[in-house]
């Protein structure tokens, strides 16, 4: 199971704007590299991220290649109600994973 | 007069060999022009102007294989006019796409990071869909000492 961290504030309030920090351990295997045999490594990336808010989606990234080993993303959305955070990522060789964080907003 | 002619001709030759070698170098990584293909892919037909992108890069990188970079658009981020997507492309990479993120009003303000790979020192695009159907645009050059892509597992 991959190891996911998140970072949200615990407590906000109504109206605010809150940053949210994920992370991910993920190769991100590029598809470009060979092996020292000279042989291609197939690529195994994450190829979406999603964040959703009490269901609804606030947050979405596609992702290639090019982004870094261990993909860090940080982004924000505004703390609208007490509730549950989602984040999942999904990718290359059945790769998914999910995360949550709950929010109590005042 | 007659000099200035074969002075011509030679630069003309010089610049025919230096795109031959050019063309003969590209298919290793994307290229400026796969660069504006991606970009086209994305806004389509429409215009892209530029300015209120901001892109957050070291001027210098020591390590292509991880390279923080934010991004940000000026935008009220309200339902009538809010940020729909920031796109970020490279010249040199495999290849031109990197990863695009996907906003909304609910995103409360149009700031993203993340870290990503350079496999060469380039120019790197950010563009920013808004709400309106505008597309905006900045670019940001960034030297890499040691480059991605490039080391054997």
């Amino acid at each position: 199971m991959a190891n996911a961290l998140v970072n949200v504030p615990p407590r906000a309030r109504r109206g605010e704007i809150i940053e949210i920090k994920t992370l991910i351990s993920h190769p991100m295997e590029t598809g470009y590299r060979r092996s020292q045999l000279g042989a291609t490594i197939p690529r195994d990336i994450i190829r979406l991220f999603v964040c959703t808010y009490n269901g609804t989606e606030v947050f979405r990234a596609e992702l290639h290649p090019a982004i870094a080993a261990n993909p860090f993303i940080v982004f924000s959305t505004v703390a609208t109600e007490s509730g549950t955070l989602a984040f999942q990522w999904t990718g290359d060789n059945g790769f998914s994973a999910t995360e949550s964080a709950a929010i109590t907003v005042d | 007069m007659d000099l200035d002619t074969s002075r011509r001709a030679f630069l003309q030759a010089a610049a025919a060999g230096l795109g031959i070698a050019v063309i003969r170098v590209a298919p290793a990584t994307a290229t400026p022009a796969a660069m504006d293909e991606a970009v086209r892919k994305v806004v389509g037909a429409s215009k892209v102007s530029k300015g209120r992108v901001t892109l957050e890069l070291p001027p210098l990188s020591e390590n292509g294989n991880t390279v923080p970079l934010t991004v940000s658009v000026e935008s009220p981020m309200t339902q009538a006019e809010h940020v729909r997507a920031i796109h970020i492309f490279t010249e040199l990479n495999p290849q031109p796409d990197v990863v695009s993120f996907r906003l909304g009003p609910r995103a409360g303000r149009a700031r993203v990071s993340t870290r990503i790979r350079l496999a060469n020192t380039q120019t790197v695009t950010a563009i920013g869909e808004l709400s309106d159907g505008s597309f905006w645009s900045t670019s940001a050059a960034v030297v890499v000492t040691l480059a991605a892509c490039l080391e054997d597992a």
